[in-house]
């Protein structure tokens, strides 16, 4: 099939959609080369979940073209449905249904015919440690369970395409680790995967390139190394015991910092952004000591949706939620 | 896309849903009590209170209950399709069905299917408490048969109403809250438990036109439950029941199919 053997596996170009008075999408172009991971991260409502709908055919743009797998999204939906695997935020799953049930009857959707349904079902519950609770109503599933059995029905039909909306979204810190886990394997044997997010260090972890959305806009795009240029990469904050000081901890410090620093008086505390990891911590550390200056607290922080916001933005992620209304 | 895989997609979801039935025995329990409840209720509450053409005894109450009691539940039947579409939605699973490659119209079919046959589970059910209550079948089995089809038949098309009301609306709550305004002025204001000239004018002309009460009447007819000697109904939907209720069920087929498929089409979870 010529189409699936292409570069590149998903291009998007001009996509709008608008809800009454709402612009969910406003221009947005996408390319995603074959065998790589693109991660959309963005808040609430920024339009990456309606990006995933119009890619895999739930939705229609109001203007702009897209092709998956080498064929177009609006003119051929049925032809993009068989060469794609969706896991929605919602873990899609029929909870009176089995485990094995709800990937035998995806299996049967995809006509890979009954007995190769079967056998697919069992080799896809054992492949994500799902082989014990198999034959378990879902409903008696964790959270993260079922995360993985939704993951497991799109990956049914052994698409060449996969989109994850949200993929470890409300879920607990070991559940998000057995996720990422589930979703490196699967990259790793040469998926190409789009992947939304609102967590930049899922984004981090898992994509090759990551763009940034807000307001139905494209506002950066990148690796997680470029981005993080941009935003400063780590930052040094502390606080000291002695308000008078700060200054002076600032004037200290300056020489580490790859920008200028910003303080938080109220506070006694300021905020650098530096490159260099624990290195520049001991270093800080050990300037401040040969000042006898005293702190409260310090620590090296790695920047965050918020911080990425902050600095393309000047705004924090989760300052103004846009409508969510069908545009989330 | 080819009808072989129009039918057997529709045979995988109408299969998804019965099997909700199989893990959740109380759901099949009280879809089958709460018709003998109604049937006892009205053969031993109301039943002595209502005189209806043909006998004033208890006996003749039940023989002309039976069919108007079916006609209600099947069409309270119909509407599993509507909430469990709403529900679908709300949890993603239409979406994850509207991005695969099946037919797209088999949610829709597989879900209607699974109505027809949950009613005809809950037809013979009530069926047999009618009998064991005194309601008797004075017709050919070939005519009673024909009676049941086409109490199954109108509430097929019904189903389809509920699959495009169940996708419009924002919760479940709200679809059975919608539906139950409706249902219940529909199914009562007709000649299902109680005879048409005992209702005040408009509503008699109502009831008359009423797709309800031709149904009850043509299985009425059709089940032998109508005493000889009752006057003919004077209005022409009574006279010929059966054609009036095939045409309705028709035309809602050929409105809301289209409607129901073209929701499908918009609908993604919210």
């Amino acid at each position: 099939m010529a189409p699936s053997e292409t570069d590149v596996a998903v291009s998007a170009r001009g996509l709008v959609k608008r809800y009454k008075d709402v612009t969910a999408l406003d221009g947005v172009d996408l390319t995603v080369p074959t065998g790589s991971v693109l991660g959309l991260l963005g808040p609430n409502g920024a339009g990456k979940t309606t990006i995933v709908r119009i890619l895999t055919t739930l939705l229609r743009p109001d203007e702009g073209s897209a092709e998956v797998a080498g064929v177009d999204v609006i003119r051929r939906p049925r032809e993009v449905r068989r060469r794609i695997g969706l896991s929605g935020q919602y873990a899609a799953v029929d909870e009176y249904l089995t485990g094995f049930e709800n990937l035998d009857m995806i299996g049967r959707l995809y006509h890979l015919g009954a007995k190769r349904s079967r056998e697919r079902a069992r080799e896809l519950l054992a492949s994500f440690r799902l082989e014990e609770a198999a034959d378990r109503p879902s409903r008696t599933y964790s959270g993260g369970m079922r995360r993985r059995l939704d993951l497991a029905g799109a990956l049914v039909a052994n698409p060449p395409v996969i989109f994850l909306d949200e993929p470890t979204t409300g879920l607990d810190p070991r559940g998000r680790a057995d996720m990422w886990e589930v979703i490196q394997n699967l990259v790793a044997g040469g998926t190409t995967l789009l992947l939304t997010t609102q967590y930049l260090e899922e984004a981090d972890l898992l994509a090759d390139e990551i763009v940034v959305i807000d307001h139905g806009r494209i506002i950066a795009q990148g690796t997680s190394d470029q981005l993080k240029a941009q935003v400063g990469g780590e930052r040094l904050e502390l606080t000291v015991q002695d308000p008078a000081r700060l200054d002076e901890a600032r004037r200290l410090l300056e020489p580490l910092g790859v920008s200028p620093a910003t303080l938080d008086e109220p506070r006694r505390s300021l905020l650098m952004p530096v490159s260099g990891g624990a290195n520049v911590l001991t270093e800080a550390l050990r300037l401040l000591d040969g000042a006898s200056l005293a702190l409260d607290d310090v620590g090296l922080r790695r920047p965050t949706l918020d911080d990425v916001f902050l600095s393309l933005t000047g705004r924090m992620a989760e300052d103004d939620e846009a409508p969510t209304e069908g545009a989330a | 896309m080819a009808a072989p895989i129009v039918i057997g997609d529709a045979y995988v979801v109408a299969k998804r849903n019965l099997i909700k039935i199989k893990r959740v025995p109380d759901l099949l329990v009280f879809t089958t009590l709460s018709p003998i409840m109604f049937v006892l209720l009205f053969a031993y509450v109301f039943g002595g209170a209502i005189d209806v053409p043909g006998g004033t005894t208890p006996q003749a109450y039940r023989e002309y209950l039976m069919a108007g009691i079916f006609a209600q539940t099947v069409i309270f039947g119909a509407t599993i399709t509507g909430a469990g579409l709403a529900e679908d939605i709300k949890k993603g699973i239409i979406d994850r069905f509207r991005s695969l490659p099946m037919a797209p119209s088999a949610v829709l079919t597989g879900r209607t299917m699974s109505d027809v046959i949950n009613n005809i589970l809950v037809l013979v059910v009530m069926a047999v408490t009618g009998l064991l209550v005194g309601w008797a079948i004075h017709s050919s089995v070939g005519e009673a048969a024909a009676g049941f089809l086409l109490l199954l038949v109108f509430a097929y098309a019904i189903s389809w109403v509920m699959a495009w009301l169940g996708m419009l609306v924002p919760s479940v709550e709200v679809f059975n809250n919608a539906t139950f305004i409706v249902i219940f002025p529909i199914t009562f204001v007709a000649n299902t438990f109680v005879p048409l000239e005992s209702l005040p004018g408009p509503l008699q002309t109502f009831a008359e036109w009423n797709p309800v009460s031709a149904v009850t009447q043509a299985s009425r007819e059709l089940f032998g439950n109508i005493p000889d000697g009752v006057p003919a109904p004077d209005s022409w939907p009574l006279q010929h029941a059966g054609l009036y209720t095939l045409i309705w069920a028709v035309v809602i087929l050929v409105v809301f199919v289209p409607l129901a498929n073209a929701q499908y089409r918009r609908s993604t979870s919210r």
